[in-house]
């Protein structure tokens, strides 16, 4: 701080260290995540007008029903806008209010308490009813704090709504949060918890929002504070001054110049590296596409099963799966399938009370417990590919032995796939790549899993951000393995085996550098990083690369590899990455 | 009092979509009160129609029957339509 003793008030710049996860520089005030509703006190008395408190009681349960039903209208995607509606329709549900104004009239309890207490029980009544009901209760839960909130004049738990640009604090975000983030108005994102591979993190990317994760101290914040977000070094300036707004003007000026793909992923020397998609809607292919992806490295299929009480039949999953394979005709697309489980829970194929997902039945595993699904669902990727043109590839997730892979390259078959692989995220399948890939056709290292599972390290976790880093050797040495063995398999077979990373990994543009260093042939990632790895893989040759591969393997440690590579290439900091 | 019964039709049951669809539909006689209860239940048990959270809470899978009951001006109208709306698998499309 010795530099700012110049400012008279002692209130000069704090600065906050984090760890950045999608490049870029702002200036906004800061907005507190809302924290949960706190429970009105039991037997908390009416004061004043019986009559008049229930008339507050249902205007507040329609203001937040049309809030809500506004909020789906806008809502990105169609899963979220259902979810918003359900939620729109229980707060504005006749039995819930009128059992509410009995609790204010018959017992004179207050309008906050009442309704705490009539919702509390629809959801208990929900919860016993076990299944796919018992998991609805929360949903009653949020609309009881929303209401609740609402007639106590504060901001709902969540995303506050604002009309003017700011910078979201939270100890971290749910997938749920951020269904309707406005990247109008939410211009970056700081988390307390978090690691790289959160998905604050993910969510950041695909909207193309600077954010910085594992930010200690920055809840202590007051709300309203100015705040600079450097997005690629992770950093938090409170009160910022002339020089970060020199550096925000800089990032506007960089941006530009990141703003476009031309469609065609190569080194300095010519060597091609086919840069590809991450996507998960037919939106997303549409963007991809747009955006110039040479393919789509990471179909996520989920989207087709979430919010689903039942299997979609194989039918809806075609029309689903052809939507997103047309914008993409003539080209690849990898097809991932099903990865239910762990932070994915799907009610009819997951089991919700296992002590560690993460390590329970999850991606191909499923097939074990619910056979029939996958290979249904295989079907319904061989139909989408017939009807749409597009050259689909086919791999299954969490494998972690030769007889998995086999089993799944039978049943691909069998449906008519003719390109089939499995992901690496275990540590197991990348230690086994070679005798792997002499029974399929490629590999993509799924890094975010591969990460966890080889440092041992839980990825939801801000405390252990700096384990959970795609940077870290040892990971960096499995992927070395899976490109060695993937060598010696082609060698043998004299058949290319293609790797590919479609993990988080491939968005960093230093760290991709480094993943071709090390033998990847192709990167996947969200459309929104393209421009920015492109622009960097452009200014390296192979040689230079192979270098840099070899520094971060030797180092040891996340950092002291991230460093080094850094060091070496100038032109990140010339783009502001 | 006019009563119909009729089958729950939809994969799910009475729940999250055909569940909404069912609860807007009831909610839009304003002027009529129309109760829903499992078939064999008392009359005195039927809940609000209109609310979501009852129908939810009936826990009416596929296959069951339900009793609609509607007093006053157009109720039969009115349960003949709903009727038809729970007799029709709302999840199919």
């Amino acid at each position: 701080m010795s530099e700012n003793t110049e400012l008279p008030t002692g209130s000069g710049p704090v600065v906050l260290h984090g760890v950045g996860v999608s490049p870029g520089r702002v200036i906004a005030p800061l907005v507190h995540m809302a924290p949960a509703v706190a429970e009105p006190p039991e037997g908390e008395p009416l004061t004043g007008d019986a009559e008049a408190a229930v008339d507050r009681l249902k205007s507040a349960a329609l203001a937040v029903k049309a809030e809500l039903t506004e909020r789906a209208a806008r809502a990105r995607s169609e899963s979220a806008a259902e979810v918003l509606k359900a939620t729109a329709l229980m707060a504005g549900d006749r039995a819930l209010v009128k059992s509410a104004g009995k609790l204010v009239t018959g017992q004179r309890l207050s309008p906050e308490r009442a309704l705490w207490q009539a919702a509390t029980a629809y959801a208990d009544q929900m919860r016993a009813m076990g299944g796919y009901m018992a998991e609805r209760a929360a949903d009653i839960e949020d609309v009881r704090a929303r209401i609740v909130a609402q007639l106590r004049g504060e901001d709902a738990p969540g995303v506050p709504q604002r009309r003017e640009p700011f910078v979201l604090v939270a100890e971290d975000l749910a997938p749920a949060d951020t269904a309707v983030l406005d990247p109008d108005v939410v211009l970056a994102l700081v988390t307390e918890s978090g690691g790289p591979q959160s998905h604050t993190a993910i969510l950041a990317r695909n909207l193309g929002l600077p954010a910085a994760v594992a930010v200690e101290g920055v809840l202590e914040l007051d709300a309203g504070t100015a705040v600079f977000v450097d997005g690629a070094a992770g950093t938090v300036v409170a009160s910022p001054g002339e020089r970060e707004e020199a550096a925000v003007a800089a990032w506007r000026r960089a941006s530009e110049q990141l703003a476009a793909f031309d469609g065609r992923g190569a080194l300095a020397d010519g060597t091609t590296v086919p840069l590809l998609a991450n996507v998960g809607t037919g939106d997303d292919a549409r963007a991809a596409a747009a955006a110039g992806a040479q393919g789509v490295g990471l179909l996520r299929t989920e989207f087709c099963f979430l919010n689903r009480d039942a299997e979609p039949t194989v039918a809806e999953q075609t029309e689903a799966y052809t939507e997103i394979l047309t914008a993409f005709e003539g080209r690849k697309v990898v097809v991932r399938t099903l990865d239910a489980g762990a932070d994915k829970p799907l009610p009819f194929l997951t089991d919700a009370t296992e002590p560690n997902p993460a390590l329970g039945v999850r991606g191909y595993r499923t097939d074990w417990t619910t056979p029939g699904v996958l290979a249904r669902q295989l079907e319904a990727v061989a139909a989408a590919e017939r009807s749409s043109g597009a050259e689909v590839w086919v791999m299954a997730p969490m494998i972690a032995t030769v007889p998995e892979a086999v089993r799944f390259r039978e049943l691909a078959t069998a449906a008519g796939l003719r390109v089939c692989g499995v992901m690496v995220e275990t540590p197991a399948a990348a230690v086994t790549a070679e005798q792997i890939l002499e029974r399929v056709h490629f590999v993509s290292l799924g890094t975010n899993d591969l990460t966890q599972y080889t440092m041992a390290a839980d990825r939801m976790l801000g405390s252990l951000a700096e384990l959970n880093s795609p940077w870290q050797p040892a990971v960096l040495r499995m992927v070395e393995c899976v490109t060695r063995g993937a060598a010696s398999a082609a060698q043998r077979q004299g058949a290319p085996k293609n790797v590919g990373v479609c993990g988080e990994a491939a968005a960093d543009p230093a760290l991709a550098v480094v993943l071709v260093g090390l033998g990847v042939d192709t990167l996947s990632m969200s459309a929104r990083s393209l421009a920015a790895v492109a622009a960097v893989l452009a200014r390296v040759d192979t040689a230079q690369a192979r270098r840099l591969a070899a520094l971060a393997l030797d180092a040891t440690s996340a950092r002291e590899a991230k460093d080094a590579v850094r060091a070496q290439l100038p032109v990140l900091d010339e783009l502001g990455l | 009092m006019t009563e119909r019964t009729a089958t729950v039709a939809s994969r799910v049951g009475l729940h999250a979509r055909p569940a909404a669809i069912f609860a807007e539909a009831a909610g839009e006689y304003e002027n009529l009160e129309i109760t829903i209860r499992s078939e064999g239940e008392d009359a005195e048990e039927g809940m609000d129609a209109s609310s979501v959270l009852s129908l939810m809470s009936l826990g009416a899978s596929h296959g069951d029957k339900v009793v609609l009951a509607a007093e006053g001006d157009g109720a039969e109208e009115a349960l003949e339509h709903l009727a038809g709306i729970i007799e029709t698998d709302l999840d199919a499309d």
